[in-house]
């Protein structure tokens, strides 16, 4: 076999891989790959405007798709720009494929120019790593590269590749497997636990299943609908499981957590058997630690081991992946004809709906000014809840997943875990790209917007076109909201006092631009803008700058003690609270 | 429950650039205590061992155990606090040694089963091995002026009986 370079067996290797797009930015280090990419039109490189952007969008189109996304990035600030996206990708369990370029082998550690440390600076933030320094291993790495990234928990992989090694030849050979000796993820449930965790379900007199991003990420949510409606027991998602079970079920009892709805939160904090299903009990989750599901016993599955018990101590453990684990749960109760307890459910219901009645997530309308839940109210109506949303972080993030009602999984796309201002506009772009024929919406902030405008650039050119949601208060809500509650009023550099004119900003970068200020205006202005499939457009909504996130469970509460809009008197929170964020 | 219990743990790893320090990160990332580390190639040049002393309660190591596991180069591990084992630590001490205190000092590095390595007109080199607790107690027993240098690799250990650890 003749020899090739490692810049022509890596293009090799994506295209093996099924690699379709291949967001980066060029550099000194990877003009060897650059040149390669020229020179083929298989894998297409999408050229984004800042390297955080690059894996914000792969990650975007990986959340969409189901598929790895990948990236490309040179040495030194072009690695240390994508370290940010990197991260988001990891907290959230996102299966990137990153190759960075690194300066030749010769000069690593002479602090050569665009040198920087890249696998240790990565380290804690992928779920693995790797430096090539021999072009003879790698095919091999990449392969191994997908293989981590996609398999057990999935998480970002970065492979850095030095100069020298993308130009020096080597056979190629790509691996069909690799097997790691060291790596080997859990998929299947022990059958004895899947019993036990049966047995215990069967007897709750109190049930409960809270759900997260684990079933769409193991695309589980057949065999979590098949299971919940099954048992009929009332199911909650965390923010990122969002999708995995219909919201509009009657089952489906909305979101949890510190802006969950007052029903999830209280049947979590009354149930007697909890079911959680690829969730990590994460601190939006809990509230206060002591305070969590106090007279629950807890069922948990997670293909994670380091999930289970991390947070809260838990009595059956389920390490496997969750369609497995689900179909295996539904095969035991369905052949043994196994059924819930229907009296004590019937009784759990009405409880439950007589929480539901206190209508948690109602807000005061206006006629005078918008309303920022208003406006995602009447986006959901105008897509008819098919859109593809994507959010960056604050207030129009929670509003987006209160009232937003998503009946499939991979349809709500957010940074969850690291909460990174910026994500919203690449990852909707990346989303646009697995799937051209879908609405895609970016609902943001004007905070969070101004992290990633540059990308408006990158969609115009590749003709994604993305509707931009911005809920514009002027404010950074969340933290003014904060201020507002804990810090008496003491609004510490959360008012933005100049914003640029969005409208203009939009036809800057040859898209349309609509600015709306009445709440009459806010249906016709999305209905034009969805009219308009093949045009970005920037909807600049001037909303109420007061509004706030309700319910709340200020940090420090337990899940019953919330907070509602306009009933409570709103009290700073205790000592230990603060110290929380 | 929350009794902070010292702990051996002993990982097979592959022996690659960059796996200790994915473990010390990990250690330092999640603010785990580490208070030894030892760490070598075995006959088996693929991989290293690495034995670490740390402590915490139950939750806190089996915490450490699985995220340990969860790094891509860790092939095993062992608890070895949780078995019978065998435990071993090398110390090197250069003590005064000047007057009465050089037959002194020979003798107690007899009592402690010690090798002198090396000797010069007013020092001694010596050897120890064994558990911690034996090391430390040839420090107590010593005059803490007497010490010039103290070296201690730490704690390493293997599993009693037919049990073993490999890939």
């Amino acid at each position: 076999m003749e020899p090739i370079t490692g810049a022509e067996i890596l293009v090799r290797c994506l295209k093996e891989e099924g690699v379709e797009y291949l967001f980066g930015y060029p550099g000194g280090s990877v003009l060897h790959i650059y040149d390669e990419l020229y020179k083929q039109e298989d894998v297409h490189h999408i050229l984004v405007r800042h390297e955080q952007a690059a894996v914000h969008a792969a990650d975007g189109y990986s959340r969409a798709s189901g598929k790895p996304g990948v990236v490309l990035v040179t040495s030194g600030p072009g690695v240390t720009n994508a370290v940010t996206g990197i991260a988001t990708a990891y907290m959230d369990s996102i299966p990137v494929v990153i190759f960075s370029g690194q300066v030749p082998t010769a000069l690593i550690g002479n602090d050569a120019f665009q040198e920087v440390d890249t696998v240790g600076i990565t380290r804690p933030c992928v779920k693995h790593n790797f430096l090539v320094k021999d072009v003879r291993q790698l095919a091999e790495t990449v392969k191994k590269a997908f293989y981590i990234a996609t398999t057990g928990r999935p998480g970002p992989v970065l492979v850095d590749l030095p100069k020298d090694v993308t130009i020096t030849k080597a056979e190629y050979h790509y691996p069909k497997k690799v097997k790691l000796r060291s790596y080997n993820p859990t998929v299947k449930g022990h059958a004895g636990q899947i019993r036990k965790a049966v047995d215990l379900i069967l007897s709750a007199k109190r049930p409960m299943i809270y759900t997260g991003g684990g079933v769409v990420l193991s695309d589980g949510s057949t065999e979590l609908v098949e299971l919940t409606q099954l048992l009929g027991y009332p199911i909650t998602n965390t923010l990122m499981g969002l999708g995995s079970y219909p919201a509009t079920d009657k089952q489906f009892v909305g979101m949890l957590g510190m802006h969950g709805t007052y029903e999830a939160n209280m049947a979590m904090h009354e149930c007697d058997v909890l079911i959680a299903i690829g969730a990590r009990f994460d601190d939006r989750v809990t509230g206060k630690i002591d305070k969590f599901c106090p007279g629950a016993r807890i069922v948990h599955v997670d293909i994670d081991p380091s999930s289970i018990s991390k947070n809260v101590k838990v009595d059956i453990p389920i390490v496997g992946s969750v369609p497995n684990v689900l179909r295996a749960m539904i095969n035991v109760i369905r052949d043994e004809k196994l059924k819930p307890d229907t009296h004590a459910l019937e009784h759990w219901w009405r409880q439950i709906d007589e929480w539901r009645g206190l209508e948690s997530l109602r807000y005061r309308p206006s006629t005078e000014v918008i309303k920022p839940q208003f406006v995602i109210e009447k986006l959901y109506q105008v897509t008819e809840g098919k859109a593809i949303i994507t959010s960056d972080v604050g207030q129009h993030q929670m509003w987006a997943a209160q009232y937003y009602h998503f009946d499939r999984p991979r349809q709500w796309i957010n940074s969850g875990g690291l909460g990174t201002m910026g994500f919203g506009l690449p990852a909707a772009m990346g989303a646009k790209f697995a799937f051209p024929d879908q609405d895609v919406a970016c609902v943001t902030g004007d905070g969070s917007i101004q992290m990633m405008l540059q990308e408006l650039a990158t969609m115009k050119q590749y003709r994604t076109p993305v509707k931009i949601v911005n809920l514009n208060n002027g404010y950074l809500g969340m933290v003014r909201q904060w201020q507002e509650f804990f810090y008496q009023k003491r609004y510490s550099m959360t008012y933005f006092e100049a914003l640029p004119n969005f409208v203009m900003l939009a036809e800057a970068y040859g898209h349309v631009g609509m600015r709306i200020e009445k709440p009459g205006d806010v249906e016709g202005a999305l209905r034009e803008a969805f009219a308009m499939k093949d045009r970005t457009v920037f909807l600049d909504f001037i909303t109420d700058q007061s509004e706030n996130v309700f319910p709340m469970i200020p940090s420090g509460g337990g899940q019953n003690e919330m907070l509602l809009a306009e009933r409570d008197e709103m009290v700073s929170t205790h000592e230990e609270g603060m110290v929380l964020v | 429950m929350n009794n902070n219990n010292r702990h051996l743990i002993s990982i097979l790893m592959e022996n690659e650039a960059g796996a200790l320090s994915r473990v010390a990160n990990l250690f330092s990332a999640r603010g785990y205590n580490i208070e030894s580390l030892t760490v070598a190639p075995t006959d088996d040049p693929t991989l290293s061992r690495l034995t670490l002393v740390t402590s915490g309660n139950e939750q806190i190591i089996e915490q450490i155990i699985k995220q340990l596991n969860k790094l891509i180069d860790v092939v095993k591990l062992i608890d070895l606090s949780e078995t019978d084992a065998i435990e071993r630590e090398l110390m090197l001490v250069k003590t005064r040694a000047t007057g009465e205190q050089r037959a002194e000092m020979k003798r107690l590095a007899e009592i402690f089963e010690g090798h002198i390595l090396d000797v010069t007109d007013s020092t001694y080199t010596i050897e120890l091995t064994g558990r911690s607790e034996k090391l430390d107690n040839f420090l107590r027993a010593v005059e803490k002026d007497a010490i010039l240098e103290v070296v201690r690799s730490g704690t390493t250990g293997i599993a009693r009986g037919q049990k073993a650890l490999h890939a």
